[in-house]
């Protein structure tokens, strides 16, 4: 009988949220083609620690398995990333699993990303179109910036950008690279452009921009390729104009 | 119970809200506008030394000419850099550096910019002790021969270099990401080449201010 290959895993763990983190191990069948998602549910079905003893499932989140959701970030082998892109084949072992420690840690790998929600709400990330009366079709946008536009769309709200940002921590205010992107993606659209002052009071605010250190970690984590520093760089330039002319205007 | 409605509660505009994006900027432009400057212009004096005693001891003179010179340095030198350097400690402090895990270029840069930040800080303390204030009182001369007395102990002199390489990469650095802070290089082919003309940058003024030192022993 051949010796079955396996797949070593080391897995950050916590029981709740104000209980400490600790480490386990789990060793568990190999198969061709896995990636992270897999070899997690390989332990939720056989929930055997590496030295044999039987645990708590490792809890995790994950929905789409297609990189479109963002549910399923962790940092894998240090670095954030998502699960359910990440084959196992090209990952060294054993193959460590931590939870994005910049959320709140619930349960194992799952964090609470709400604070990303809720920036959405700050900067008013919407298309203001309700009336009380019909106000007609909004203007054509050229193709060109739907292309440019489509790609901030993409954004899925993972949290990568805010994990891997030295300057999204406890310590520090920042709002992240997440909501200030998709302050340009709504402030570009010709409707939305009627709240764009309103989302450059939060950009030239104690959340805002001015926490960008510039290291650019952000774009280089984004699953999703998305233009997140050039859409800070262009938030600068209009932030800096705003808090200009709207102080000039007092 | 979070609420759901559409409009989130609006932040009240006032000043204190805007008073970190207003400080940041004055960081960015004091770096820049009287630091940065006046920084080059010292180097540039100082490589007379390069050209001998006498040409060194003239453009001494000729800068000591200069009228009201203690407010000159107080207003555009000692202010600025005394803000830029709190508040630069102050940004550093609330960053937590990831260069071990996210090992790319820009993170590297951002990390060494907090640490040139440092010893800058240091080597102008002693640096401004030594060649301005213990000059004023003691009333030894500033001259070619005083810099020299001090930079023939080895120790200083080594101190002096990392001291000069860290101020000028400070500087360098800070150009490429001032020019993002100022919304003047967007996208990622224009922030590649600002990198490198920075780093051309760095390469003159980091040769120089070492040669320069050199000069003095």
């Amino acid at each position: 009988m051949s010796a079955e290959k396996v797949i070593r895993l080391k897995v950050k763990r916590k029981d709740q949220m104000d209980s400490e983190s600790y480490w386990e191990e789990f060793a568990i069948p190999y198969r061709p083609n896995m990636n992270v998602i897999s070899a997690l549910m390989e332990i939720q079905r056989n929930p055997v620690n590496a030295e044999g003893t039987k645990v708590r499932s490792v809890a995790w989140e994950y929905n789409c398995l297609e990189e479109v959701c963002g549910a399923c970030s962790m940092r894998i082998n240090g670095k954030v990333r998502q699960a359910c892109s990440t084959l196992v084949e090209k990952l060294e072992q054993p193959i460590q699993l931590e939870p994005m420690e910049t959320f709140p840690v619930e349960k194992d790998l799952v964090v609470d990303r709400q604070r990303m929600f809720d920036a959405l709400q700050k900067i008013k990330g919407w298309i203001p179109i309700d009336g009380t009366y019909a106000m007609g079709s909004g203007p054509l946008i050229s193709s060109r910036e739907q292309q440019e536009a489509y790609k901030f769309s993409t954004c899925m709200t993972c949290g990568c950008c805010l994990d891997a940002c030295p300057n999204v921590n406890s310590g520090s205010p920042f709002i992240g690279p997440q909501a200030l992107a998709q302050t340009k993606y709504f402030n570009m659209h010709p409707t939305g452009k009627l709240t764009k002052n309103e989302r450059l009071e939060v950009v030239i605010g104690d959340e805002g921009i001015s926490n960008c250190g510039n290291s650019q970690n952000c774009v280089e984590v984004c699953p999703k390729d998305i233009p997140l520093t050039t859409a800070l760089a262009e938030l600068n330039h209009e932030a800096n104009r705003y808090a200009l002319w709207s102080w000039l205007k007092k | 119970m979070r609420s759901n409605s559409l409009t989130a509660d609006l932040q009240p505009i006032n000043k204190n809200i805007r008073k970190r994006f207003v400080l940041s900027r004055l960081h960015s432009l004091a770096g820049i506008v009287p630091l940065g400057i006046f920084m080059v212009e010292h180097l540039l004096t100082n490589s007379t030394a390069l050209l001998g005693r006498e040409k060194y001891n003239e453009q001494i003179h000729l800068i000591q000419s200069i009228p009201f010179l203690p407010l000159l340095e107080i207003f555009l030198v000692a202010i600025p850099l005394i803000f830029h350097a709190g508040y630069g400690i102050y940004l550093s402090m609330i960053s937590k550096s990831n260069t071990q895990t996210y090992k790319y270029e820009r993170n590297r840069l951002f990390f060494f910019q907090r640490v040139t930040g440092i010893t800058t800080l240091v080597f102008i303390i002693y640096h401004v002790w030594s060649f301005r204030l213990a000059p004023v009182f003691y009333g030894t001369e500033i001259n070619f021969d005083l810099v020299n007395s001090h930079l023939e102990n080895v120790f200083v002199f080594s101190f002096y270099v990392i001291g000069v390489v860290g101020a000028v990469f400070h500087f360098s650095n800070g150009i490429r990401t001032g020019l993002i802070t100022w919304g003047v290089t967007k996208g990622p082919a224009s922030q590649r080449i600002a990198q490198r003309i920075c780093l051309l940058f760095f390469a003159v003024f980091g040769v120089l201010g070492v040669t320069s030192l050199f000069a003095f022993i």
